[in-house]
């Protein structure tokens, strides 16, 4: 009976998005229901996933619940639920509103419980496509919008084609190794396996797809300026935790006896990555485009922390991901709020003065993009702190220089919001509309932003015995 | 002493500054007389601190220490000799600014007072840290206010200046990150004290002293990386000019005595060659930049390069006299700079022109004003018994004890002053009235009379009685002195062998 606890979450999500999808299906204009149904679901599993709490493995060990799968979960479904919660009023005002909104989102979370608690290829690759179908249809959304449904094309052919790489990595892996158990695959591979290291090639690009790492990051502006903002904030966090615990899960476990073979192919992708989000933004007039070059520049670094291939790399990469959910819910909130007579707007040039009349979402910007920039003594720079911390303790001297190098060019694009916002004459005033989720997530995040310096080690201590 | 002074001084401006945020009150005067009073009141604070700090021990005082990040990182404040006067400087000039405000800032008055409160927070930070990465908090943390101070309240090209100065700042500062970072895997800690006992082996120090180097230089400024000074000089409201003159500059000094000489006396050393023909080329070359401004704010500013090049160059002669007249020589420019900028400032406040082409026979119309000016300007150029003399007179009674010729050239950077000053001088407050315009002026008003009387009376006081300086920090050089050399005479000694 104790096994069942192990994959607690996870059953009961599966039930909730069943109930919800009967409820959906048998009643008329019920998605009010089901996006609080869904929005109480969730806070549920989260509550079950902090208390069920094991470490162990079951179904012959294919899946294993540990603090690196409780603790990603626990985040995937965090940050699911504030990008729910933020998105109620914009999906109505956009005229999406349909049931299966709440739903699709909560199954693609189901997807990545499975992906960061896997331990077998097969059942990766099942939560991997559980999520990354779902993405394909949220990325489409609004049906009505050319843009979106370009998007969503668009994503899913490159997101099959990268898939298609994995599953083809997979197969070769099992081919050379004999099994698809991650920690028999770990003590029959070694660097003489050539085949083994092909595979793992493969296995790299796939998941560098998902975390939109360059060079496969092509999709992302398209898709993070095409999808509907609520499924872009979607997209810039959760999928990228759980494709990060994975890429984690797979470099700590199956390849960590060939880890001179990719680490060099890590420091290439956190290194351009780093150099392209903090270049492509620069010349970014939508402020969507913008947070995908910014998010593609903040891969860079957390693969940078992925780089050192340590136990204290590792933890910082999540550390990592954690303030860049927190910072990336915060900015998202903030572009809700750019709304003029209900419709949204994403140039940054409309957000020109506000702060004369909007003083309090100007701070916020202001508080968010400074933290995204990484300006002490805001979140964002504990991050970096963090991650070039380990980066440096392994001698990496030169890959933490350019990446703090980087850091200086992409300030300059963050700076550039801050200067349209309160160096440039007033243009437009937006709605002054009451939308309490967005401006208590605002609240709460920007909060969480100035104050994580009174007591960093609260986020160490969390993350640091991640990784034993 | 149980009351943590330390965190009250650097919690006590972000407390009044929260208290203006939440004020609903329409009237704008309220939040200036909030900002007044904490600034006043802090001020005071660092009076006493200044009464009860201990002349007799050279080493920390008011130590406060609290867990930060576990096992790796403590909130370590504390302060000696070198820091107590930067404290007190700031806070001295932060009531200052506040009052300068008042007449000359229509728009969003409320917003800059909070962000003057907000920087004084953290630059009264950045001289009590004992720790490294505290450290680097505070200093990378007073851009986000200057940024804006430069950006919302700026002249025309604004936009420009402010990102210059951001960015050239942080990009200086991100290599001083690599190196802390790499400090505490070579020592685990990045605590000063002990890294002053660990001591850093002698392999890393030269490159750990570059990469602090590149910020300090940046921030100094030295040449050539000075080219962000005056643009954020010219750009910035008087407000924003005064305290990046006064204090933002002196933190680099004061990185360069607290963190270069004391952590990598060998690096100091070997590139102490570097720093002397920069100091030189910073005070002869600005100094006949400065000849050629139109603009006063610009004159100044380069003025202001000249004369941190002379810091620069007194604090790596490593002689008792020329750290002495280094210090020095940052408290009475911090005092003079923020004087003529507020005296430029009371001229664009009236004629809303900053070239010197447009003035001419000021002292005819604004007498008192003139008054003043002549005396800071003729402090500026450091005449005796003037606190800008007893600077440059020690700093160069250093360097004359290590060389010779660096001691000459640096004299021939007095001569220069001396000429754009009293040039300045003639040009704008003598001569015949051209612009009809100056026939309307009214003299000083009681704001600006009282600022800058106050600023004259320090800077005389303390140009013909600098004691009260000199024996607060004198044990605390001393002491860095001899730490100094006797590290180099061991690594020396170990060399030989």
């Amino acid at each position: 009976m104790n096994n069942i606890n192990l994959i607690a979450p996870e059953i009961f999500l599966f039930s909730s998005i069943s109930i919800l999808l009967m409820v959906g299906v048998f009643k008329k204009n019920s998605y009010n229901i089901i996006f609080n149904l869904s929005l109480i679901f969730l806070v549920l599993t989260i509550f079950l996933i902090y208390y069920l709490y094991s470490n162990s493995g079951i179904f012959l060990e294919s899946y294993i619940a540990d603090k690196l799968s409780n603790f990603s979960k626990f985040l995937i479904s965090v940050s699911s639920l504030f990008v729910l919660f933020t998105s109620q009023q914009f999906i109505k005002d956009k005229n999406i509103s349909k049931f299966e909104y709440p739903i699709i989102v909560l199954l693609s979370v189901l997807g990545m419980f499975f992906m960061v608690s896997s331990n077998d290829l097969i059942l990766f690759y099942l939560g991997l496509e559980l999520q990354s179908l779902s993405l394909y249809i949220l990325a489409s959304f609004d049906k009505k919008d050319t843009k979106s449904s370009e998007s969503g094309i668009k994503y899913f052919v490159l997101s099959a084609l990268s898939s298609g790489l994995l599953l083809y990595g997979c197969s070769l892996l099992y081919g050379f190794t004999g099994s698809t158990n991650f920690e028999i695959i770990k003590s029959s591979l070694n660097s003489e396996n050539v085949g083994a290291v092909f595979a793992m090639v493969f296995i790299l690009v796939g998941l560098a797809f998902k975390i939109s790492a360059v060079p496969f990051h092509m999709w992302t502006p398209d898709v993070y300026e095409g999808a509907p903002t609520s499924i872009t904030n979607f997209f810039a966090i959760v999928p990228k935790i759980a494709g990060l615990v994975a890429l984690l899960r797979f470099m700590d476990t199956p390849f960590e006896n060939i880890l001179n073979d990719w680490q060099l192919i890590i420091i290439f992708i956190s290194v351009s990555s780093m150099i392209l989000g903090a270049v492509a933004a620069i010349g970014q007039n939508n402020i969507k485009r913008l947070m995908a070059y910014s998010s593609i520049g903040h891969i860079g670094y957390i693969l940078a922390g992925v780089a050192t291939g340590t136990a204290s790399g590792y933890s910082s990469a999540i550390l990592y991901m954690t303030i860049y959910a927190i910072m990336n819910i915060g900015a998202f909130a903030c572009i809700y709020s750019m709304r003029k007579n209900g419709e949204y707007t994403e140039n940054i040039s409309d957000l020109s003065g506000i702060s004369k009349k909007r003083p309090l979402l100007a701070i916020s910007f202001l508080i968010v993009f400074f933290s995204l920039a990484g300006i002490p003594p805001l979140g964002g720079f504990f991050a970096k702190f963090y991650v070039f911390m380990s980066v440096i303790e392994n001698g990496m001297y030169i890959l933490a220089t350019i990446g703090l190098l980087t850091t200086v060019i992409s300030a300059f694009y963050y700076l550039k919001i801050i200067k349209v916002i309160y160096f440039d004459e007033n243009k437009l005033t937006f709605d002054n509309n009451k939308n309490l989720s967005v401006t208590s997530t605002l609240f709460l995040s920007c909060i969480l932003l100035l104050t994580f310096f009174l007591y960093p080690s609260i986020l160490n201590e969390l993350v640091y015995n991640l990784f034993s | 002493m149980n009351f943590p002074i330390l965190s009250s001084i650097i919690l006590i401006p972000l407390l009044g500054s929260f208290f203006i945020t939440i004020s609903r009150s329409k009237n704008v005067m309220s939040s200036v007389y909030l900002a007044l009073f904490t600034s006043v009141v802090n001020f005071l604070l660092c009076v006493f601190l200044w009464y009860s700090f201990d002349k007799t021990n050279s080493g920390f005082q008011f130590i406060e220490e609290q867990n930060w990040i576990n096992g790796f990182i403590k909130f370590k404040l504390g302060i000696d000799g070198i820091s107590i006067l930067f404290i007190v400087l700031t806070a001295f000039i932060t009531p200052i600014c506040v009052i300068s405000c008042i007449r000359s800032i229509k728009d969003r008055l409320k917003e800059l007072l909070i962000a003057i409160l907000i920087l004084e927070t953290f630059m009264i930070g950045v001289f009590c840290s004992l720790d490294l990465v505290i450290f680097y908090l505070f200093f990378e943390a007073g851009l986000i206010p200057m940024f804006l101070i430069i950006g919302v309240w700026g002249g025309s090209r604004r936009v420009y200046s402010a990102f210059k100065f951001f960015l050239y700042t942080l990009l200086g500062s991100v290599l001083m990150l690599v190196a802390i970072i790499a400090i505490y895997w070579i020592t685990g800690t990045t605590d000063v004290t002990e890294i002053y006992k660990i001591k850093i082996p002698k392999e890393y120090q030269n490159l750990l002293w570059l990469a602090f180097f590149s910020s300090f230089a940046v921030k100094m400024p030295m040449w050539p990386v000075h080219t962000w000074l005056p643009d954020a000089h010219v750009e910035a409201p008087t407000a924003g000019s005064v305290i990046l003159a006064a204090i933002l500059l002196k933190m680099a000094g004061y990185g360069f005595l607290r963190f270069s000489i004391g952590m990598f006396p060998y690096g100091s050393d070997y590139f102490t060659p570097l720093i002397f023909t920069l100091s030189i080329i910073a005070i002869i070359y600005t100094s006949l930049v400065a000849l050629m401004q139109d603009d006063m704010k610009k004159l100044i500013a380069y003025s202001s390069v000249g004369h941190m090049g002379f810091v620069t160059l007194g604090i790596f002669t490593f002689t008792q006299q020329g750290l002495e007249g280094s210090l020095f020589q940052m408290i009475s420019h911090g005092l003079i700079s923020a004087a003529l900028f507020l005296c430029v400032g009371v001229l664009y406040d009236r004629m809303h022109t900053r070239k010197i082409s447009n003035y001419g026979g000021v002292v005819n119309y604004l007498p008192k004003f003139s008054l003043l000016f002549i005396i800071f300007a003729l402090s500026a150029l450091g005449l005796p018994g003037t606190s800008g003399f007893i600077g440059e007179f020690l700093i160069l009674v250093g360097a004359f004890k290590k060389s010779f010729i660096v001691a000459v050239l640096a004299s021939i950077g007095v001569v220069l002053a001396a000429a754009y000053m009293l040039w300045l001088s003639k040009r704008v407050i003598f001569g015949d009235t051209k612009n009809a315009q100056i026939k309307l002026l009214k003299d000083i008003n009681i704001h600006e009379g009282f600022t800058l009387i106050l600023l004259m009376i320090t800077t005389i006081f303390f140009g013909f009685y600098p004691e009260p300086l000199i024996e607060t920090f004198s044990l605390s050089v001393n002491n860095l002195i001899e730490n100094y050399q006797s590290e180099i005479n061991t690594l020396s000694i170990t060399s030989n062998k």
